[in-house]
């Protein structure tokens, strides 16, 4: 059986393509290789989406925090201390107990029944459990950078005439970004790497089909040897990293195009652990 | 605990509720949370002193010494924190046993790895198979201090170690023209002075810290999670005290416990902070030494 056959029949095994039986016996590097690497595909689908909707939610949240309503700061203000201040861990197992104790036969509403059932499995809840963290992570530091946009920016928008969501949109908005890149670029990372905790927090692996952890884990505990699988598992996520600091670089220089190069702000990676 | 509760299907309303919440159980429970400060209580000075070695190393002007410091500290980017957790307690077990292995039965010539198995000789398991409970769940606790001060002293190395190059450089000049030797100089003027530096860093690190202790709960130490879920879970008619799934609810006790260990956190750290800026040639130093005049 050469390494493409194994490429085959378990490249997609996360999502319940390919062979149904995991390896148990002849386990070869390839093996690991292919099923830890098809577990990054769940990975990437939590990252990529949490960030994306959080992204959204941070930028309001950030503008509620900052604003002089107090009826729009304090929800924001203890949103942001639920999320931040308490593991991400005990915010899975919280959200996993919550919605199983939802009706199993599903919620009328307005004459509607609405299936809950599916609330449960980690692709939705996992998934809204991140998307609401980041959002609270992010709110914070897109927060931070709001409070320090320039002065003499918002003093030149008035002077020309600029008012409300105008204002926003081309002076605060562009500046908080800018100055919150490379905050929000570490936070990214940190993201893409508490996506490993999402099989590991009461969301059960459906048909065993986990993320790359799940998959490391599952090696160690058949082979014995954590010495293979958990370093093929690193060396994915070193790739993600480095990855998402290319993009993260990318989309920097473009928000700093109008600046000279020398005071362009360099991104300096400083990964957290976890949340 | 209480005489009253000796028969716990007559109870009613709040005695039953009293009765409940101090079984056998609940009082493991409630020591869980003590396991969980001693675990924070024991990381954070190992970890800094981890933090500590690894920041001198990288710093160091012997070349294999600033490789391994920096090789520490880079170790743990880029890499989610949990592949640690999972890998060094494992990696640690059997690395400890290999080397008892070797020293204990020298003349054992069957091979360690069998296949999928890790055998070693029955004398050099850790902890014996013949020792008591307790020690077994000692050894399982240590190993996963080591993991946590293994992890957080790469990431404390980080901060101290650029705590270390904020101190102004013209002091060190200052103190190595009045004759000091280069021991003497860390000792009596950068170390002393990093800490106003390191503080942000290493406060964000304890917070970090503290959201981390979950984690004990994979490393099969059984932590506040595991009983959480092990009360929680639904009790049917053959247990004392029947109750429908009320893991939520204990999962919000936890969720309280840990918003109220930041908060406390937060002001401790605040106070901290502003001990430590005083007579500092820093901004906040400065607004204090105008207020003091």
């Amino acid at each position: 059986m050469s390494c493409w056959d194994i490429v085959a029949d378990f490249g997609l095994r996360s999502l319940g393509i390919g062979e149904r039986v995991l390896p148990r016996t002849d386990i070869t590097l390839c093996h690991q290789f292919t099923l830890i690497g098809s577990g990054m595909i769940w990975n990437l689908y939590f990252g990529i989406l949490a960030l994306g909707f959080g992204f959204l939610l941070a930028t309001g949240l950030a503008v509620a925090k900052a604003s002089r309503a107090v009826w729009l700061r304090k929800p924001a203000e203890w949103f942001i201390f639920v999320f931040r201040g308490s593991p991400l861990f005990i915010q899975f197992f919280l959200a996993y107990e919550a919605l199983v104790l939802l009706p199993r036969a599903g919620i009328e509403i307005f004459g509607i029944t609405v299936q809950t059932a599916w609330t449960t499995r980690a692709w939705a809840g996992a998934l809204f459990v991140l998307f609401l963290n980041t959002s609270a992570y992010s709110a914070e530091i897109f927060y931070g950078a709001l409070r320090s946009v320039p002065k003499g920016d918002l003093e030149a928008a008035d002077a020309y005439g600029l008012t409300g969501w105008k204002r926003f949109r081309r002076i605060l908005w562009p500046t908080t970004l800018r100055l919150a890149w490379p905050a929000y670029t570490n936070e990214a990372i940190f993201l893409f790497h508490a996506t490993t905790l999402v099989f590991f927090s009461g969301f059960p692996a459906f048909q065993q089909r986990g993320d790359a952890l799940y998959y490391a884990k599952y090696f160690a505990e058949k082979t014995f040897n954590p010495f293979i699988p958990y370093p093929i598992a690193a060396f994915y996520f070193v790739m993600l990293t480095l990855a998402l600091i290319g993009v993260f670089g990318m989309i920097n220089r473009r928000l700093n195009r109008h600046l000279p190069g020398a005071s362009r702000p360099r991104l300096k990676v400083r990964p957290q652990i976890i949340r | 605990m209480f005489a009253s509760c000796a028969d716990p299907s007559s109870l009613e309303g709040l005695n039953w509720l009293l009765c409940y919440l101090t079984t056998g159980k609940h009082l493991l429970f409630y020591s869980s949370f003590l396991v969980v400060l001693l675990l924070m209580a024991i990381t954070a000075p190992v970890a800094l002193a981890f933090g500590f070695g690894g920041a001198l190393a990288a710093r160091a002007g012997f070349w294999p010494l600033r490789m391994l410091g920096k090789g520490y500290t880079a170790m743990v980017r880029g890499v989610p924190d949990i592949v640690f957790f999972l890998f060094v307690p494992v990696a640690m077990d059997q690395g400890l046993e290999w080397m008892r292995h070797k020293v204990k039965c020298p003349d054992w010539d069957a091979p360690i790895r069998q296949g999928n198995d890790f055998l070693v000789c029955e004398a050099a398991k850790l902890p014996l198979s013949s020792s008591p409970q307790i020690w077994h769940e000692v050894y399982g606790f240590a190993l996963a201090v080591l993991a946590f001060s293994i992890v957080f002293g790469a990431f404390a190395a980080n901060v101290l170690y650029g705590a270390m190059q904020a101190v102004p450089r013209a002091q060190l000049e200052t103190a190595a023209a009045y004759g000091m030797t280069q021991r003497q100089v860390n000792r009596r003027i950068l170390i002393p002075q990093m800490w106003t530096y390191a503080l942000p860093g290493l406060s964000n690190l304890w917070m970090i810290l503290i959201k981390a202790t979950p984690l004990l709960f994979l490393l099969g130490v059984e932590d506040i999670v595991y009983w959480a879920r092990e009360l929680g879970a639904t009790k049917s008619a053959i247990y004392d005290y029947p109750h429908p799934d009320w893991r939520v609810w204990y999962f919000l006790v936890l969720l309280a416990f840990y918003l109220g260990m930041t908060r406390i956190s937060e002001i401790v750290l605040g106070r901290l902070t502003a001990r430590l800026a005083r007579g500092q040639a820093t901004m906040a130093g400065e607004a204090m030494r105008k207020a003091g005049a």
